[in-house]
């Protein structure tokens, strides 16, 4: 079952994501894509994450459906202009990509090209917009498009994000520009989760929770102190820095985290970071 | 007003190393203000310059002189005897260096600042860009603080997911504009403004070769 369908129909859906790498060498990403292959209901491929120039998602989203996996084509308006997104949509329409994740995209100077021309054109909500307009048949100038698509898009929010008002209003207007789901920047406050869960679920919107995979302390600090809107809690920090095996814990806390979970929200989006070959001991850990 | 820079020494040395009678021309508006390209700065620089020319054993005559505005013709009318230099350095904005480089299309005229933007003077000494003469105003709709010019990424629509504590996803020495926004509009009550979708700008408004033509004002 798809994605869309799998989520319309009230499945507890799991979703990881791949990172296209640097280089044309595409065979550990094939190798990891192959490892998730039925384990997930589909796949995000990132698009140059974190401002690092990489295979292009575009590509690398075809890939993954000649491999047999759905993809979830994220697409940032930090290098592409109107046109470019808008040509770029039309393509993956025509490769057969259902699934589009729209972002704003981390800015240049975080990356690997720090002195890119950052695009910003649009930004998420517009793009949301677009994506909209195609799906019915038009560009973002008004033109009528000869053949339109049929894109099932989502966005992020961070409920963990500090002010979490202005937060919560973007995530509004971005269900207004058509959002039809939502993948979260990682939840490890809980309680912050539910509360942000209450106010959330009455649009009807399927939000799948996002899971970082911590594989240990040192990673966990680094994250609070450098990644907005992620705050590792310091307990989960001591059971990493405690454990002799931090990876294996990492996982644990992972697949504890997706039980409590399980019936707070339409999903889990597990962000493995070059360690999606856990995924599966993710899963089991969680006793899915 | 226009904020600028003083290029290093060094570049400016570069780039007037073939010449031996240099005319150094300060602005006495914006880059006075900011401490960049008025009277004082000018003596600075020449007297640094020529420093540097007396070192490598090559001296140079530099004359100085600062006029009320570079970008206004008639204030460039009162610069004297340019035609006894080879070169001109101006230490105005970019339009001013323009200016001078009109009205002496023989001369060559070299940048003595880097044009940074058009903003504020916080404190002493300490400058913040404002605005990014978009040609499309939109301080109504956003409290009085534009996101165009004080959003890393000029969003229209809210915080990206890298705010921080109220701070910047690009250096947590720099704020959020779509925080500030939200605070801002929430003081005036006025919240309803920041869940309206503000569309995609035109950013045909915010080109290159921009004219003005009041004559065409009865358009």
């Amino acid at each position: 079952m798809g994605f869309k369908e799998a989520l319309a129909k009230g499945e507890f859906v799991i979703t990881a994501e791949v990172g296209p790498p640097k280089g044309t060498d595409i065979s550990e990403m094939v190798h990891h894509v192959e490892a998730l292959k039925g384990k997930v209901t589909a796949l995000n491929v990132t698009d140059n994450q974190s401002a690092v120039m990489r295979i292009s998602t575009l590509a690398v989203s075809k890939i993954l459906l000649d491999l047999g996996v759905e993809p979830i084509y994220q697409m940032t308006c930090r290098d592409r202009n109107r046109l470019g997104l808008q040509s770029d949509l039309l393509g993956a329409a025509v490769l057969g990509i259902k699934n589009v994740l729209a972002l704003t995209g981390d800015h240049t100077t975080l990356g690997d090209h720090k002195s890119a021309k950052p695009v910003f054109d649009l930004e998420s909500v517009q793009l949301l917009q677009v994506i909209q307009g195609l799906n019915e048949g038009h560009d973002m100038a008004g033109n009528e498009l000869k053949g339109k698509t049929d894109f099932f898009a989502g966005a992020i929010v961070t409920p963990e994000a500090n002010p979490f008002e202005p937060q919560f209003a973007k995530f509004e207007k971005k269900i207004e520009a058509g959002a039809k789901f939502f993948q979260t920047q990682a939840v490890y406050d809980i309680k912050k989760f539910h509360a942000f869960m209450d106010r959330a679920s009455k649009y009807n919107v399927p939000i799948l929770a996002g899971i970082l995979l911590l594989k240990s302390a040192g990673m966990a600090r680094f994250l609070n102190k450098f990644v907005a809107g992620i705050s590792v809690p310091d307990e989960l920090i001591q059971e990493l820095a405690n454990s002799e095996k931090p990876l294996a814990k990492g996982i644990e806390i992972a697949g504890r985290q997706i039980r409590e979970l399980r019936n707070v929200c339409a999903g889990v989006h597990i962000m493995a970071i070059g360690a999606e070959d856990k995924v599966p001991d993710i899963l089991a850990a969680a006793g899915i | 007003m226009i904020v600028a820079e003083p290029k290093k020494l060094e570049e400016i040395k570069q780039m007037t190393d073939k010449f031996d009678r240099i005319l150094m021309v300060g602005c006495g508006t914006c880059t006075t203000v900011c401490l960049t390209g008025g009277e004082r700065e000018v003596n600075l620089m020449a007297t640094a310059l020529r420093l540097a020319r007396k070192v490598e054993g090559r001296d140079v005559e530099i004359g100085e002189q600062t006029i009320l505005r570079q970008c206004d013709f008639e204030y460039i009318d009162e610069l004297k005897d340019v035609h006894n230099y080879q070169a001109i350095v101006s230490l105005a904005c970019g339009a001013g260096i323009q200016g001078i480089a009109r009205k002496f299309p023989e001369m060559p005229v070299l940048p003595g600042v880097n044009t940074k933007f058009i903003g504020f003077n916080e404190e002493f000494g300490y400058y913040t860009e404002q605005c990014k003469a978009c040609g499309d105003c939109i301080l109504h709709l956003t409290g009085g603080i534009c996101p165009i010019a004080r959003c890393a990424k000029g969003l229209l629509n809210g915080p990206c997911g890298g705010t921080n504590n109220g701070k910047c996803e690009i250096g947590s020495d720099k704020d959020c504009a779509w925080t500030l926004i939200y605070n801002q509009l929430e003081r005036q009550g006025n919240l309803k403004q920041f869940k309206e979708i503000i569309a995609a700008k035109d950013f045909a408004k915010a080109g290159n070769i921009r004219s003005m033509d009041l004559r065409k004002a009865g358009d």
